[in-house]
């Protein structure tokens, strides 16, 4: 068929602005270099992650605080994506929105947003709200309504077949998040239509606002639920920069679903695992108490 | 204009207006992508034709709405199909935050309006969508009177950058008389003027409260009143200054839509009308609860409110207000 080969209608706005490109060229800014060879190096990965860390508790020190749990839980996560797996053209959507804060981060570190931005989190006048809002560079649409991000992915990447084009489309949601019934509905259709450029990861740190998903309605077994949906369904230690990045690989066979087992909090020894830590307004104490603590331990030494 | 509404003769079938034009806008424009949610006259027609282009995502709503959303972000035009109380509803939120939320050129085609799929029962009417699509603020609602319309209303809404909302019919009603000598033409945002008239205005929207508007109409000038009728098929935008020439002056305005009240084509009407004109405006729309017993589309508007002879009394009580006050206040 003949596809429109632009990224936008010539007609509309909405996607004609900066925002249209999304996280689509985001992966070649900056330092971050595409490991397109299957070589993959750690170590600046690892350093993105630390970066995502120190920000997420610098935000959550902030006049309003801010999703600490789930945006430490997903930082390595969002490190293998943003710092290896997002090509030119590539799509991003954060399913789980909360975890802004370290969307915001890794966009700072490829570039798309300046540092010192990260200073006006959730304050007035700032871009960046608790949860992304579409206007913003690298931000293809607005999330923070849990259950959207699988099907928005969906539909770009029907788009993407339908346009001949080979760019991946990567979404990352939330555990709690997966309680809610449109994401069945996104994960039925894709695992029928058998799509080969969608990469889904789930940040399964187990928590939610009341307690644990499990006690609170039961997600498990969550791998056996998706490959009964027809994904081709990976489950890793999701702070194994390795391993994520070789279980967030496409698969010819099928939308792929990367079930990402983290810890809540980690990497702040106050925060791990703790169900307050979901949404944490640090003190100045405190926020010195979380770096220091990430310092050691991305140097290695005990916490 | 003397015709009752059961001598008028059918006009086409809505859904089939609709997908007559879609199938030829998709042959000319390669960025139309007809998304289904297995509502049934897409599979063998549409996908027939362009079967790369017919995304069936199942009976899911919600999906559907993000889906679109997707699509249309990478510069396809998406037609979503379901029914106007699921699209609104069910999907509201959906629809809310991805679609509109993104001004992204999503085709809403919401069948099944109003009581138009009555003996359906209460789960299919749609009678607080337009409500919803209105809140929303940066949706094009149309609600086409005329069937003879839809294939001009679906092209203009082709055009527009953003987001639209079509509300059709389930099944043909009987087509609304032309004024003499006029064309069925459609202009998008634009009230179509069918009668015109001094005493009283009334404003139509959708297919049997035009029939009706009419009718009343007909029989008011009967009794001597010289009534206007205006067909307001775009509730979103508003035709202000066709709305405010079309009541200025007039002793009441009478609105009369296949809808509750609340939040309706009468409330779109006394956003504008009441913010310039001094003209009381009585709303003829659905009340109480229909769907205590199986009853046709026409049947179950009458027992609730919408009728003929509403629009009359409306009409009748506007002007015995106008006799006991000063027209000069006006």
């Amino acid at each position: 068929m003949a596809a429109p080969t632009t990224t936008g209608p010539p007609h509309s706005p909405a996607v004609q602005d900066g925002a249209s490109d999304g996280a689509s060229d985001g992966a070649v800014d900056g330092a971050f270099d595409c490991a397109l060879d299957g070589a993959f190096d750690e170590a600046p990965v690892a350093a993105m992650a630390h970066q995502i860390r120190q920000d997420v508790i610098r935000m959550a020190g902030g006049p309003e605080g801010a999703h600490a749990g789930g945006s430490l839980s997903c930082a390595d996560l969002m490190a293998v994506l943003h710092a290896r797996l997002l090509r030119p053209g590539d799509a991003f959507v954060l399913s789980k929105g909360h975890a802004a804060p370290a969307l915001y981060s890794a966009l700072v570190q490829l570039g798309r947003l300046p540092a010192d931005e990260l200073d006006s989190y959730a304050q007035p006048g700032s871009r960046l709200f608790g949860h992304p809002a579409h206007d913003l560079p690298g931000v293809e649409f607005a999330t923070g309504s849990l259950g959207h991000g699988l099907g928005l992915s969906i539909g770009l990447a029907l788009a993407e077949l339908l346009r001949g084009g080979d760019r991946r489309v990567y979404t990352v949601l939330g555990d709690g998040e997966l309680q809610e019934g449109s994401v069945w509905e996104a994960a039925l259709l894709a695992g029928h239509r058998k799509l080969p450029n969608l990469v889904a990861a789930v940040d399964r740190n187990g928590l939610q606002i009341t307690g644990g998903t499990e006690g609170c309605v039961a997600l498990e077994p969550l791998d056996a639920k998706f490959a009964a949906f027809g994904w081709q369904v990976r489950t890793v230690d999701g702070h194994d920069l390795a391993a994520l990045h070789e279980a967030l690989q496409p698969s010819p066979d099928g939308p792929v679903m990367v079930i990402a087992t983290t810890v809540k909090g980690r990497g702040v020894p106050f925060l791990e695992r703790k169900v307050a830590g979901h949404y944490a307004k640090l003190k100045p104490a405190l926020v010195q108490r979380a770096l220091a603590a990430l310092a050691r331990a991305a140097k290695g030494e005990p916490s | 204009m003397t015709q009752t509404i059961a001598e008028v003769e059918l006009g086409p079938d809505p859904r089939a207006a609709y997908r007559d034009t879609l199938i030829d806008l998709a042959a000319e424009d390669p960025r139309v992508i007809c998304l289904d949610s297995d509502t049934g006259g897409l599979e063998d027609t549409f996908a027939e034709r362009f079967p790369d282009r017919y995304i069936n995502v199942g009976i899911a709503e919600a999906n559907l709405m993000t889906v679109a959303a997707g699509l249309a972000r990478r510069g396809f035009i998406p037609y979503v199909h379901t029914m106007a109380t699921f699209a609104t509803m069910r999907a509201a939120e959906f629809l809310k935050v991805d679609v509109v939320g993104n001004r992204l050129p999503v085709r809403v085609i919401a069948t099944h309006g109003g009581l138009s799929a009555a003996h359906f029962g209460t789960t299919h009417f749609a009678l607080e969508d337009l409500a919803v699509a209105r809140a929303l603020a940066d949706l094009a609602v149309v609600v086409p009177g005329d069937g003879r319309q839809i294939g001009a209303a679906t092209r203009q809404l082709h055009e527009l950058p953003g987001p639209a909302y079509l509300r059709l019919g389930r099944s043909a009603t009987p087509a609304p008389p032309m004024p003499q000598g006029s064309a069925p033409d459609f202009r998008l945002g634009r009230a179509r003027t069918l009668r015109e008239g001094t005493d009283v205005t009334i404003v139509a929207t959708g297919a049997m409260p035009l029939l009706f508007a009419l009718e009343a109409a007909s029989r008011l000038a009967g009794d001597g009143i010289d009534a206007e009728v205006l067909e307001l098929h775009t509730l979103h935008p508003l035709d202000r200054d066709g709305l405010l020439a079309g009541c200025r002056g007039r002793a009441g305005v009478v609105t009369v839509e296949e809808h509750r009240p609340q939040g309706g084509a009468g409330d779109a009407v006394a956003e504008v009308v009441s913010a310039e004109l001094a003209v009381p405006i009585r709303r003829v729309a659905v009340r109480g609860r229909p769907g205590a017993r199986v009853a046709g589309q026409r049947d179950a508007l009458e027992a609730h409110g919408v009728s003929a002879d509403a629009v009359v009394e409306a009409a009748g009580r506007l002007l015995d207000h106008t006799q006991n006050t000063d027209r000069k206040t006006r």
